[in-house]
């Protein structure tokens, strides 16, 4: 697998160089008049149901897809202060769960401190874990921490044949997540009546839009239950937005210009109604507030005079705030429609 | 280059309705009931629907259906099978056309 963005000096390593590439004029309406058109601006957020909190972009992964440019030189991490600050946000409003990403989330010194105050808290903890974490010393006994603690464990698994996964995430990748995924089902993970959820991801090999959750689903469980015995919950569909690596995936493979017009002619807007936004805060590893993960990314906080920082975390501010969008948005409303918990229309 | 067919030629599809709308009205509606999920998945009618694209050898069907086919969660290996099948049943509608051969031939020979 290649290295990052930033350690090759790719000029897509730069928000704004994908911001001017996303810009770009084409044969598709932007983001903010296809909304318009649909009666759907402005678009806001409706309240706060999951705190979301990118802890860093240290990976021990380089997928081909990541839209955090994450790997294993990335530096950045939440530091503890900034922790104290998120956990202090969450203890002063009822927002229900707290969902932890990266990088490989687990790898941050304060994750497991993380986890443990936010369940002291009564709140659903849910870790997007990439599978091939939990075999890496020193964090054998990751997995039995999470079970403990009762964590969600939302996992990626792109496809349930090594070809296809190994293509996005490495060269053997795919046979170290069979191996993980026997791991968490051995703890209990994704078993019926034990109380431990384990949902997968899906996401495309390529420029084209997940199938529907439901049909894929039932193929992933049917696939992975038959070759390797394994169980899950729920399979999550998750469209490729259209920044960072895969961003450099389109351009060098000639098809940005028609994965922008086939997620633009897919606009659909129940899944605008529903973009995850609209019920999500993220917060930034330096801890900056943002809209989703994507605008973090492309380093686009939240506006209009809102608290910009975790620290000065004011729920009834956010609440109603204004969602800042740009064409990448358009992977979000795409078809059936994408977020962290998979479809939504 | 050049040539006579041009992929984004497919988006004027449409224009086809044109000059005729309630025909074309009346196969768009006919061929959105077949694609349909049904007694057969939506999948495995875009897997059919490639294996028929390369028996018709359409470029337009093979790009939307390699797409379309992707888009519903069939992998290569299983759209290089159905384009086998398309393949075989070609190659054996020409095969099984020897028996028309033999029969001439057996007539007209001593």
């Amino acid at each position: 697998m290649g290295q990052t963005l930033i350690a090759r000096r790719a000029p897509l390593a730069s928000s704004r160089s994908q911001l001017e590439v996303l810009a770009r004029p084409g044969p598709w309406p932007r983001f903010e008049e296809r909304v318009a058109a649909a009666g759907l601006v402005p678009l806001t957020a409706s309240g706060i149901e999951i705190f979301q909190i990118n802890v860093g972009k240290f990976c021990n992964q380089t997928c081909r897809h990541c839209h955090v440019d994450a790997g294993p030189e990335r530096t950045e991490q939440m530091t503890r202060e900034t922790a104290e600050h998120c956990i202090r946000a969450l203890a002063q409003t009822d927002i229900p769960t707290l969902d932890i990403t990266g990088g490989a989330p687990e790898l941050n010194p304060s994750f497991r401190w993380l986890v443990q105050e936010a369940r002291a808290l009564g709140r659903h903890v849910m870790d997007r874990c990439n599978l091939s974490i939990l075999l890496v010393k020193p964090q054998e006994e990751l997995a039995e921490f999470l079970a403990e603690q009762r964590v969600e464990i939302v996992a990626s698994l792109p496809y349930f044949r090594p070809t296809q996964a190994d293509a996005q995430r490495g060269e053997g990748i795919f046979d170290k997540s069979i191996t993980a995924l026997r791991k968490l089902n051995a703890l209990g993970y994704g078993v019926e009546g034990s109380g431990l959820t384990l949902n997968l991801v899906h996401n495309p090999v390529g420029a084209f839009l997940p199938p529907a959750q439901q049909s894929i689903e039932a193929q992933f469980k049917r696939e992975l239950a038959r070759s390797h015995g394994i169980v899950f919950n729920n399979l999550y569909t998750i469209t490729n937005m259209p920044i960072s690596r895969f961003l450099e995936f389109l351009l060098d493979s000639g098809n940005f210009e028609g994965y922008m017009e086939r997620l633009a002619n897919a606009f659909n807007p129940a899944a605008a109604q529903a973009v995850m936004c609209r019920n999500t805060i993220s917060v930034g590893w330096d801890g900056t507030l943002y809209d989703c993960d994507f605008n973090q990314m492309l380093e686009l906080p939240v506006t209009n005079g809102l608290p910009r920082h975790v620290r000065d975390f004011d729920a009834s501010t956010l609440n109603g705030r204004r969602i800042v969008t740009a064409n990448h948005c358009y992977g979000c409303t795409a078809g059936a429609g994408s977020s962290c918990g998979g479809a939504v229309a | 280059m050049d040539t006579y067919y041009h992929p984004h030629d497919l988006g004027k599809f449409a224009d086809m309705g044109k000059s005729n709308t309630e025909l074309w009205d009346k196969f768009m509606a006919y061929y959105g009931a077949v694609f349909a999920e049904g007694a057969l998945t939506a999948r495995e009618k875009a897997l059919i629907a490639l294996g028929v694209s390369h028996a018709v050898q359409c470029p337009y069907c093979i790009d939307a259906y390699t797409q379309a086919s992707l888009e519903q969660g069939s992998n290569i290996q299983e759209m290089t099978e159905a384009v086998h099948v398309a393949c075989a049943i070609r190659g054996g509608a020409s095969l099984v056309h020897g028996v028309q051969m033999r029969n001439v031939a057996e007539k007209l020979s001593m």
